[in-house]
């Protein structure tokens, strides 16, 4: 039987890690990611979840034995945050390249300097690059469901990929909200035992990993991850729906519009703030403007298609970054032009900055983007890229 | 939409009443809820927030919470009357853990620290306040789902013991 509790993001995250019966977990401690592997070792503390738990020295060490691991075929997972990801960054790679389903939760949080512990969303933009499948959750169900999804993604033999998971650092991973715990059977179902590929170790063949490939081969190692990752996107929709169909919970795969049919005012977010958001849409629809809010929830592989489709009845589109591409723009921003370029798709679009560093964003603030849209959408000059919630004019 | 909000110092369980109100409202009134601290480092004895939102509908909303239908101080060295001007409404509410007597019509005062001494035996009064808030917030959580929701979370060992202060607390507000 599923069962309801109060969790927070990162407690909701040690739930779908146990639910889906990870062989090792190796993980370093970092705000806001702690509560979730403290919350993972005291189930192998007390026996609820038979795993190997490492507990490593850094988080370069936490993704080395993860790849270790994983060479095996062991289902693994890891967590982390912020400057524990940059850590790491250098083994990310090797991860992706030597195609393992590694999952990791990264809390997302500011980076230094100046040092901060609060959440937004630089730390992720740095690792875009990596090979990593980016998925980016709302809410802590949302986090819960697809922690276990993630392996089934990751495993999938047409992937064979690593995934991270971002949640919003505090507002997601410390915040308590009823959860709907799936039961262990419903998930055995869902998340058959992971029995490797014949791309990594056993006994019976030993082989050399993470080799080195000069020009001769470099190139079709790459080319070959990266027509895979792109051929992720139909296997991250698939399970989904899969999901769906067993749990009664679905999230509309890489792209989720809220609203958006006929709205000819569009917002994209990713994470937590779409939830403010759809507050303010909802407020504005019973004042009856057309606007509505598309979901951005996977950023690598880019879904160029999903995006085009949901958004092509709108006339103005902002994008909401919390980052800054320093010396450019908004992240996002800078990916959806493109995917709007790719699909011949001639909009309007800016860019709303806000939430760096932990700074809320308001609701107040949301309301103010979807006016400059709409005065946008009157032929009214506004700013291509402006900044929210800031204190005071720099 | 009921948006509280509880002041306390480290180490007073101010977070840990805004939780229990948070399980009562979402597990066992059935309604949706959210409790958040306020985010960072946190020490004992400095002050420290907690906050809920409680509502029929799910709750999306994710910005900071600014004002308030209820205000709970566990501690009086943290209160003044300028808090007043955080209430939504003219309803609103503000319970206070003090030995003063405060005459304001939404101010409510009582000596929850002589309650925990005398049924606890220790000066932690978040769920004597918890009690003192549920008398006044009835359409916000449940006597019972209070109740249901400090069971199932204490050990057993202190749930009867806290449940006790609830009950005390309870029967001295109420409107």
């Amino acid at each position: 039987m599923s069962r309801n509790a109060f969790l927070n993001g990162d407690e909701a995250v040690a739930y779908g890690v146990k639910l889906s019966r990870p062989h090792v977990v190796a993980a370093y401690p970092i705000t806001p990611q702690t509560i979730a592997v403290e919350k993972i070792s005291s189930f192998v503390q007390n026996g609820e979840l038979q795993c190997e738990y490492m507990h490593v020295e850094s988080e370069h060490s936490a993704m080395a034995c993860s790849i270790g691991a994983s060479s095996v075929g062991a289902r693994t997972f890891t967590a982390t945050s912020s400057q524990g990801l940059l850590y790491m960054a250098e083994c990310l790679p090797y991860a992706s390249g030597a195609r393992l389903p590694i999952v990791m939760m990264n809390a997302n949080r500011a980076i230094a300097t100046p040092w901060n512990i609060y959440g937004d969303q630089m730390d992720v933009m740095f690792l875009l690059n990596a090979g990593w499948v980016q998925i980016f959750v709302e809410d802590a169900q949302e986090a819960l469901d697809m922690t276990i999804q993630s392996f089934k993604v990751a495993e999938h033999k047409a992937v064979m990929a690593p995934v991270m998971i971002n949640l919003d650092g505090f507002v997601l991973t410390h915040t308590y909200e009823k959860v709907n715990i799936p039961s262990q059977e419903a998930v055995d179902q869902f998340l058959p035992a992971f029995t490797g590929a014949p791309h990594m170790m056993n006994d019976e063949t030993p082989m050399s990993m993470c080799i080195s490939a000069g020009n001769q081969h470099n190139m079709e190692f790459k080319l070959k991850q990266h027509r895979d990752l792109l051929s992720a996107l139909e296997i991250i929709e698939s399970v989904d729906r899969e999901f769906e169909e067993q749990f009664g919970r679905g999230y509309g795969g890489a792209i989720e519009g809220y609203k958006h049919e006929d709205a000819e005012i569009l917002l994209i977010t990713t994470g937590s703030v779409t939830g403010t958001a759809r507050v303010v849409v909802d407020q504005l629809r019973s004042e009856g403007k057309r606007v509505g809010l598309v979901k951005l929830r996977v950023v690598r592989p880019f879904p160029v298609a999903q995006l085009g489709a949901t958004i092509k009845n709108a006339k103005v589109i902002g994008v909401v970054d919390k980052n800054i591409s320093f010396g450019y723009e908004g992240t996002l921003y800078t990916n959806i032009n493109s995917a709007l370029i790719q699909s011949d798709i001639k909009k309007e679009t800016y860019n709303f900055i806000g939430g760096i560093g932990g700074r809320d964003i308001t609701k107040e603030a949301i309301l103010e983007m979807y006016e400059n849209l709409r005065l946008a959408s009157v032929g009214e000059s506004i700013e291509k890229v402006s900044y929210y919630n800031v204190r005071c004019a720099l | 939409m009921f948006e509280i909000r509880w002041h306390g110092r480290g180490g007073q369980g101010s977070f840990t009443g805004a939780k229990l109100l948070g399980v009562a409202a979402s597990l066992y009134d059935e309604k949706f809820a959210q409790a958040f601290p306020s985010f960072g480092p946190e020490r004992r004895g400095a002050p420290v927030l907690g906050f809920n939102r409680i509502s029929d509908e799910k709750i999306t909303d994710r910005s900071e919470l600014t004002k308030c239908d209820y205000i709970v101080f566990l501690d009086d060295t943290l209160f003044d009357e300028s808090v007043l001007d955080d209430l939504k409404s003219d309803d609103g509410i503000v319970v206070v853990n003090t030995q003063r007597q405060i005459e304001h019509k939404n101010i409510k005062c009582i000596d929850a620290t002589k309650i925990a001494l005398e049924v606890l035996g220790i000066p932690i009064s978040n769920t004597v306040m918890l009690g003192y808030l549920a008398s006044y917030a009835k359409e916000a959580v449940s006597y019972q789902a209070c109740i249901d929701a400090i069971k199932a979370s204490m050990k057993a060992s202190i749930a009867d013991k806290n449940i006790e202060a609830f009950k005390s607390a309870y029967n001295q507000g109420g409107l």
